[in-house]
């Protein structure tokens, strides 16, 4: 059996008065991809946002239950030490339009004022650009602004900034949805290459990415979490009928 | 329908849209009219400032001098003799200006990066209320204000800085208006990239947000200075005047406004030209701030 790094317990999420998530439980396998998939308003990017305390900001936002990363709860602990231990990238790419590409990349650390020499900058930056397999197309290019590149190039930036800090988690939440076709390719490819160094936690409401990229795979329909296992079995042999009628195309 | 009937049709559909055409002409002339009408009075004012300001500004001794000493304005009125200068004016508005920016853009920037941030909040609703009133204000209000609460409640005397506190309440809502309204065209997304780095809200605030938005509040600044170099009547009651170069904040400053409202209102052909100069002299200094004004919104302008 395979370690679990963050495991969710009894986790429910109002907005207000709204229950959005209702008593979610799963834990997530070190070092894999796992994808969340459902129909729109689902509370799939509630459920990742949840992960790093993104959700709080919403006003009115709200969880019960229990998330631990290691074994330890994140909700009690301050969500600026736990949002460097899970890395977040978002639907839109993001970069900082004020700065470079190298200072995007390295900005996890001087935004918490963490001195680092050059040296080891230009390490992280070489290593993180590599490692979201953008390093070839921009090394000559490090100090110009990042906001020339093209969305996919963008959203690789983001992922090598979020790469930067070392997480031990990183959440996508549906990260090519704003991406062409070969630029969509190009993260599905360095998602699967991630396996190696991160656990990633995928949202997408696109269910052959889900197919193509994740060892696990969780289907939510209105707040619950229907069904969850391996990719493969959720696929050839789901045991609940709503995940066979989402997966031959009869909702969402 | 005959031949015929669909040839008067079309003579009368010609006919009207021929009108038309005629109407949308008279309209864009009236347009255009109107619109080079505006301009007009600008034109007149400017020509006429300069025109009358011209020779005075190619004196050097009177960008550097001033009004010559141990001479009261009668004696001078009376004497017709060179009134000098106006550098204590020039050297005066730079100042006071300078430190009504100086005191008007910290509260302005971090009020507008409040409202910004609370929109829905009852607090920034208040605010909101309040900065509407105080542009609403006329602007010798704020002189005589400042005049009974610092010059003489205080026993602060007239001086240069309580002609800056006048004019940084007058630039607080220009700030706190365009400094709201930039910050409101960021993108939540950046303060979301930010949040998942770690990043403490306040550095959220100042690394990211407020450098992304610094060329609307670079442009509102420079709007808000513009607008309080020109100001007269709340520095009469505050900053006074002075006929010597005065770098002593704490003392009676000239500026160009209040000079040129002193001289204006003499008798003497000499000090009026001095006014004339003096006019186009700080008509130069504002079209000069405005221009950078406007480079500074091309050139800063962050793009999304």
């Amino acid at each position: 059996m395979e370690s679990k790094i963050l495991e969710i317990i009894g986790l429910n999420a109002y907005y207000g008065d709204h229950l959005v998530l209702k008593n979610i439980n799963m834990a997530f396998s070190e070092k894999k991809a796992t994808a969340i998939m459902g129909p729109s308003g689902c509370g799939k990017s509630t459920l990742i946002r949840t992960l790093n305390r993104m959700h709080e900001m919403n006003p009115g936002a709200r969880v019960e239950g229990e998330i631990l990363l290691h074994g330890e709860n994140i909700l009690t602990i301050n969500p600026i030490m736990l949002r460097r231990k899970i890395g977040m990238v978002f639907q839109r790419p993001n970069p900082f339009p004020t700065m470079s590409i190298y200072d995007n990349v390295i900005a996890g650390y001087k935004l918490n004022s963490v001195n680092l020499s050059k040296l080891e900058k230009d390490q992280i930056v070489e290593k993180s650009l590599k490692s979201s397999a953008l390093w070839g197309e921009v090394k000559d290019l490090l100090h110009r602004r990042g906001t020339f590149l093209s969305g996919g190039q963008q959203q690789r930036l983001c992922i090598a900034r979020a790469l930067a800090m070392n997480p031990d988690v990183l959440l996508l939440d549906e990260p090519t949805s704003a991406l062409d076709p070969k630029a969509t390719m190009h993260i599905e490819e360095l998602i699967v290459e991630l396996k190696k160094e991160v656990t990633t936690i995928l949202v997408t409401h696109n269910i052959a990415q889900a197919g193509r990229v994740a060892d696990y795979t969780a289907f939510m329909y209105l707040g619950e979490l229907v069904e969850f296992g391996t990719t493969e079995k959720l696929f050839t042999v789901p045991s609940d009928k709503r995940t066979e009628e989402y997966l031959s195309g009869k909702f969402g | 329908m005959s031949d015929k009937k669909k040839d008067k049709m079309k003579k009368i559909v010609n006919r009207a849209v021929r009108k038309n055409i005629w109407k949308d002409r008279v309209f864009e002339a009236l347009v255009i009219f109107f619109s080079l009408l505006s301009i007009v009075p600008l034109i007149f004012i400017l020509s006429y400032i300069f025109a009358k300001g011209f020779p005075k500004l190619f004196i050097p001794e009177f960008w550097v001098g001033i009004p010559p000493a141990g001479q009261s304005k009668t004696a001078i009125e009376a004497v017709g003799m060179n009134v000098g200068g106006i550098a204590n004016g020039i050297i005066g508005t730079f100042l006071i200006v300078f430190m009504g920016g100086l005191i008007a853009v910290p509260f302005g920037v971090l009020t507008g990066v409040y409202l910004a941030e609370n929109r829905q909040s009852k607090i920034a609703n208040a605010i909101h209320v309040a900065v509407d009133m105080i542009q609403g204000i006329p602007s010798i209000i704020f002189g005589i204000f400042v005049n009974i609460w610092w010059v003489t409640t205080m026993k602060g005397g007239y001086s240069a800085i309580a002609g800056s506190v006048s004019l940084a309440l007058m630039m607080l809502p220009i700030v706190i208006k365009s400094t709201e309204e930039t910050m409101i065209l960021i993108p939540d997304s950046l303060k979301e990239a930010a949040m998942a780095l770690g990043t403490p809200y306040y550095k959220v605030l100042l690394r990211i947000v407020i450098p992304a938005g610094l060329s609307g509040i670079v442009t509102g600044v420079l709007v808000g200075l513009t607008r309080i170099a020109g100001e007269t009547a709340p520095l009469l009651f505050t900053a006074f005047g002075n006929p010597n170069i005065n770098v002593n904040v704490t003392e009676p400053m000239e500026t160009l406004p209040t000079l040129i409202y002193n001289n204006a209102r003499s008798a003497s052909p000499n000090l009026i030209e001095n006014a004339w100069g003096a006019s186009a002299a700080l008509v130069i200094i504002v079209l000069v701030l405005n221009i950078f004004t406007k480079v500074v919104v091309n050139k800063w302008k962050v793009k999304f």
